[in-house]
């Protein structure tokens, strides 16, 4: 047999063996021996020197065609190889990806704190500053300079924890209105503030009442304020809560500290342009009302030349109408089970 | 109050469906908080006249009747009503009808004898049992023998006793009283539909004697600004007509006597109370106005002896107080069957008073209410004038000639100016003065216009109205809060931020939050025994005067006080495993209760039970003291205090565990504890072990922050080095950690305690403390032989400071 004809079934038998070889390690036998220092190549090789001259480039070039050819199957081999062993370490690795990943807790943020904060962020856009109010109030505030003078049968609407006939747990985030009022200085601008807080009530405590709960008081006082002003700030606030297709409207109603004073109440439903006035459910959110000039006089504003709107609104009755919350004292007793409930973010 | 819209007819056109008018009150007024018809879902309720009357051949109690109910055959049922009687009109509930309660009614054999239907009593047909007439308490209805007469067997009963009526009920604001009459009504809705309407008017008849003949009267003007009385002789105290009867009781009235009722009548339709007395019972032929003397005792109506105040206003006839002047007649003065002559009395009274006697006796009448929030004073003595025809009218009395009158305070009638402009400038309109002008004429009121300024003369009927707002909100209503434009306020715009104490109280509660705190919000009143627990400032809790309950009678100190309230409210619910936080004020009172307290803003939270629960990954991990500390650490860290936080064990910290407390401080302040629950304390508060820290969140506002913190980190690769260091046991953690802070220099970066150990091996009274520390150069890599040089500082400062041992 020539030596042509040696190589090129040497060549053929060794990518048998490339081919043949089951894993990584038996493919490094199989290059060891065909490829290695002793191997069958290194021997032809060896016996070119037996060769004519004029022959030997032709089988040298023979022998490392042949080189190459199982040079590269050996790695396309190896590089098969490696990949059947990778996938079999990975299906190796499987879990069940379906049981729960480990306990991580995240606390969340009560419910009022969370349409309280909204409210704040939506107002500070529009140029509101929050500012807190005392809880324990003197009769003066949170009457008197509200324009609810003793005596005022309006007083009858707000059962008062008194502490001393001139000191009291507030009924209502309204004398912040007074104490903003009396500290603002109208060189730096209107005043525009929200103020939210607890109340209290005496009030016995049951489903849809609560000697304890949150107001929010909102005041604009500026040279031109209107109520339809009133009418778009309220706007804004029901969109924010209640969606974009909610709609407002307004209902004369009375408050000492308001003239025009009216109730705001927000479409249940979505309304839409073509829709039937009778077809939208009307309910009652909050109170609100152009300031009364009694009240402006007594903080030391002029009302010949300011004024102003304000209004009250009720988180916990936003909440309960939010989310169906059924009875006001879950607010309060601060069941887990209750708490967690609200963790929706964004 | 409720309003019957057929009476309202009386006074102007009302075409609209009641739903409509309802509505537009509503949109307007007041707010129209229901809307009925008396009859509900009955039928088939008509008059039928009793034609016999046999008793029944297997009843004691019941009987056979036959009635014509304007059919071709009597009609017979049988009847268990003691008063029916033959002759009589009565109200038949007939085969297949439904009665109240939605309870029909069927044909049947009552004890074997055929029964049509039944007869009906009010109470059967939907009426209260406080305004159906006492007389039929006990029985049905029947009507008396002047209604009877024009009544027709077969006619709808639900139609003749006006329960076909619609009732509108108004919840009237304090400043709209004109509303709780049916005067001031019809001039609202006039106003609203833009319809005239026609007041009743009414023709008074006097005999020649003189009232001033017969009583004389006196009243002090700041007790009743107009006082005036009449008299009415041979007077027939009987039931009124049933016109009368159906006007008082469609509005929730119970229908007592012609006199009576008269008197209630002219409350509902001129909003004045009046009241008649037994001029016979009179202790003198006078009535006087005078304060109560102290503890003096009137028997009133409702047959309560009471005690009056000096504060009340009393009506008396010579040494006698007869009654509560405006709140409630008295029984010695009663008007009853055997009464003949009578006095009527049209007054006003002190509303101050008339409020702190409604309140002081708890007797809040439709008088009292009406005088609190008050009256129309042109009105007054129409009412009298009116009442006294009517007795005239229908108990046949003779009215004395004149009133006799004690005050009589004149009204002037108030201008209020507004202008065009300035009604446009509040509301934002461009509304203009025409229809400012249509707005005041439906309201019939009188103005004039000068120069785009209206000024209107406020009618005695709406003594609501005193200044240009008033009249602004008359002309926002009647125009409509749909008409107003929606607009956002513009001029100078200003910064809307939260300042640097709302940021920090916002990133506290949201730091809490992501360490797995759940916001509470608690109650803040509790009672005298928590109120003052865990207390962080010298001071007291405040007391309400006239607390509602036991539970919440004073302001809280802590808020921890609070949140174990939770943790006790979860356990009652097997909700044991809880982890809350809250933020909020704790009021310190320093014993003056002419001042405020000091309100102080906290931060509190409690742990307890298991942190995380059991999963298939991990054993449940219960909350330890570490837990809450670690998430107060972490919450502290946030601040970037300028000064360190420490934290040092207290052992006498109240309701605390005196082995299991730290007191926390940056600085040399004192900002709070952290620490578990004292087990006595949580038994009291039926709790399990709980972990808690508070806060004071004002103090740790006011502590300087480290501005702009930041530090370049090392290009430099760190060294770690473990330290095993035997000490005593009463070394402190913090203590070792600082003399290694302090020994280590400025490359060591980092100190972690990573094993504490007790037991084998380790002598009883020492500790086995494993510390790992990471030093870093900032400017080279730190070598072997430095590293080792600090580490041997700093092992020989704990041996030299603690004696501890380098193992």
């Amino acid at each position: 047999m020539s030596l042509q004809d040696e190589l090129t079934t040497l060549r053929d038998e060794a990518l048998g063996q490339i081919n043949d070889s089951a894993d990584v390690k038996a493919l490094n036998q199989v290059r060891v021996h065909w490829l290695g220092k002793k191997g069958p190549l290194t021997e032809v090789l060896r016996g070119m020197k037996n060769l004519a001259p004029e022959e030997r480039p032709v089988v040298g070039a023979l022998a490392n065609e042949v080189r190459d050819v199982l040079t590269t199957a050996i790695s396309e081999r190896q590089t098969h190889l490696e990949a059947i062993a990778l996938d079999a370490q990975l299906a190796a690795e499987t879990i069940d990806v379906t049981l729960p990943g480990r306990a991580v807790k995240q606390g969340q943020p009560h419910v009022l704190q969370q349409i309280i904060e909204n409210l704040e962020d939506q107002f500070m856009g529009m140029g509101f500053q929050v500012i807190e109010g005392p809880e324990v109030e003197e009769d003066q505030y949170n009457f008197e300079r509200m324009n609810l003078p003793k005596d005022h049968p309006a007083r009858d609407m707000q059962d008062t924890f008194y502490i001393t006939p001139d000191i009291l747990m507030r009924t209502q985030t309204s004398p912040v209105q007074a104490r903003t009022m009396e500290a603002h200085d109208f060189t730096q601008g209107p005043l525009k503030m929200v103020s939210p807080g607890r109340v209290y009530r005496r009030d016995t405590d049951d489903a849809t009442h609560s000697h304890q709960f949150h107001q929010m008081e909102g005041l604009v006082i500026d040279k031109h304020i209107t109520m339809g002003d009133l009418k778009g700030t309220l706007l804004a606030v029901a969109h924010n809560l209640f969606g974009e297709a909610h709609d407002i409207r307004l209902r004369p109603s009375y408050f000492p500290f308001t003239e025009p004073s009216v109730e705001v109440d927000i479409s249940w439903n979505a309304v839409t342009p073509d829709m039937n006035p009778e077809d939208i459910e009307w309910i009652e959110v909050l109170g609100a009302g152009m300031v009364h000039p009694n009240v402006l006089r007594k903080s030391g504003i002029d009302p010949e030349v300011y004024g102003g709107f304000a209004f009250g609104l009720g988180p916990d009755r936003f909440a309960m109408l939010k989310y169906g919350v059924e009875d006001i004292r879950n607010f309060y007793l601060n069941d887990v089970r209750f708490l967690t409930q609200f963790n929706q973010k964004g | 109050m409720k309003v019957s819209v057929n009476w309202l007819r009386d006074y102007l056109p009302i075409e609209l469906p009641a739903a409509q008018l309802s509505e537009k009150i509503s949109r307007t007024a007041v707010e129209v908080e229901g809307l009925y018809q008396p009859k509900g879902n009955m039928k088939k309720i008509v008059i039928a006249k009793v034609l016999s009357v046999v008793p029944h051949p297997d009843s004691d109690h019941m009987v056979i009747t036959q009635l014509d109910a304007g059919e071709d055959e009597p009609i017979q049922v049988v009847t268990g009503a003691p008063n029916v009687a033959e002759g009589q009109m009565v109200v038949l509930a007939k085969h297949g009808s439904v009665i109240g309660d939605n309870k029909k009614i069927r044909k049947g054999k009552l004890r074997g004898e055929q029964s049509n239907g039944m007869l009906a009593a009010l109470q059967e047909i939907g009426f209260d049992d406080k305004i159906a007439p006492k007389d039929f308490e006990d029985g049905i209805w029947v009507f008396n023998d002047v209604d009877a007469a024009n009544l027709t067997p077969g006619e709808d009963a639900l139609k003749v006793l006006g329960l076909d009526d619609d009732v509108l009920e108004t919840g009237i604001t304090p400043n709209r009283a004109d509303l709780f009459s049916m005067n001031g009504t019809a001039w609202e809705v006039a106003a609203i539909l833009s319809e005239e309407p026609t007041l009743p008017t009414f023709e008074l008849n006097e005999v020649d004697e003189k009232t001033s003949d017969v009583i004389s009267a006196t009243a002090p003007a700041e007790l009743a600004s107009k006082y005036g009385v009449r008299v009415v002789k041979n007077v027939t105290v009987k039931d009124s007509p049933l016109w009368l009867q159906r006007r008082l009781w469609t509005m929730g009235i119970r229908p007592i006597s012609n006199i009576v009722d008269i008197t209630n009548y002219m409350l509902l339709m001129y909003g004045q109370p009046m009241h008649a007395f037994d001029l016979n019972a009179l202790p003198a032929a006078e009535v006087h106005v005078r304060r109560a003397a102290d503890k003096e005792q009137i028997k009133t109506l409702d047959g309560v002896e009471r005690e009056a105040s000096a504060e009340d206003i009393v009506i008396a006839s010579g040494d006698e107080a007869l009654m509560f002047a405006g709140v409630m007649g008295g029984e010695s003065t009663e008007v009853t069957e055997q009464t003949t002559d009578i006095v009527l009395e049209g007054a006003i009274f002190d509303p101050k008073s008339i409020r702190h006697t409604a309140r002081d006796q708890n007797l809040h009448s439709e008088a009292s209410m009406r005088f609190e929030r008050g009256v129309n004073v042109e009105d007054t003595f129409t009412a009298l004038d009116h009442a006294a025809a009517l007795v005239a009218e229908l108990a046949g009395g003779q009215v004395t000639t004149g009133r006799v009158v004690a005050q009589d305070f004149a009204y002037d009638a108030p201008v209020v100016s507004v202008s065009v402009d300035h009604v446009n400038h509040v509301l934002g309109t461009t509304i203009t003065s025409a229809e400012i002008a249509t707005v005041f004429d439906r309201l019939f009121f009188d103005y004039e216009v000068n120069d785009n300024v209206f000024s209107v003369t406020v009618p005695a009927r709406r003594w609501d109205i005193t200044i240009a707002a008033d009249l602004i909100e008359e002309i926002a209503r009647l125009y409509g809060y749909d008409n107003l434009p929606t607009t956002l306020p513009t001029g100078d715009t200003t910064p809307g931020k939260l300042t640097a104490q709302q940021r920090l109280v916002r990133a506290s509660r949201h730091a809490l939050e992501g360490l797995g705190l759940n916001q509470a919000i608690s109650y803040v009143l509790t009672t005298p025994e928590k109120a003052n627990r865990f207390a962080l400032h010298d001071g007291q809790p405040v007391q309400l005067d006239y607390p509602m309950s036991q539970d919440r009678q004073q302001t809280r100190s802590s808020l921890l006080t609070s949140l174990l309230d939770d943790v006790a409210y979860n356990k009652a619910r097997k909700q044991t495993d809880v982890a809350l936080y809250e933020q909020g004020r704790v009021f310190v009172s320093d014993g003056d209760l002419t001042k405020r307290p000091q309100e102080i803003e906290h931060l509190a939270g409690v742990i307890t039970g298991n942190v995380t629960e059991r999963t298939w990954a991990e054993k449940a991990q219960a909350a330890d003291f570490f837990t809450m500390k670690g998430i107060v650490e972490q919450l502290l860290t946030n601040y970037g205090f300028v000064d360190d936080v420490a934290f040092v064990a207290n052992t006498t910290r109240e309701d605390m565990h005196p082995g299991r407390t730290a007191d926390i401080y940056v600085g040399n302040t004192l900002i709070g504890f952290v620490g578990q629950i004292h087990p006595l304390t949580a038994k009291e508060y039926r709790i399990n072990e709980t972990f808690g820290f508070e806060l004071d969140l004002s103090a740790i506002i006011a502590l300087d922050k480290v501005e702009g913190r930041y530090e370049t980190i090392s290009r430099y690769p760190a060294v770690s080095r473990d330290l095993a260091i035997l000490v005593s046991r009463n070394v402190p953690a913090a203590q070792i950690e600082l003399a290694i802070k302090q020994a280590g220099g400025k490359n060591l970066h980092d100190i972690v305690i990573f094993d504490v150990y007790t037991g084998e091996n380790v002598p009883s009274d020492m500790k086995s403390i494993a510390v790992g520390l990471t030093f870093v150069n900032a400017e080279q890599t730190m070598l072997d032989d430095e590293t080792n040089q600090k580490v041997d500082h700093i092992a020989g400062a704990l041996a030299e400071q603690f004696g501890a041992e380098i193992r």
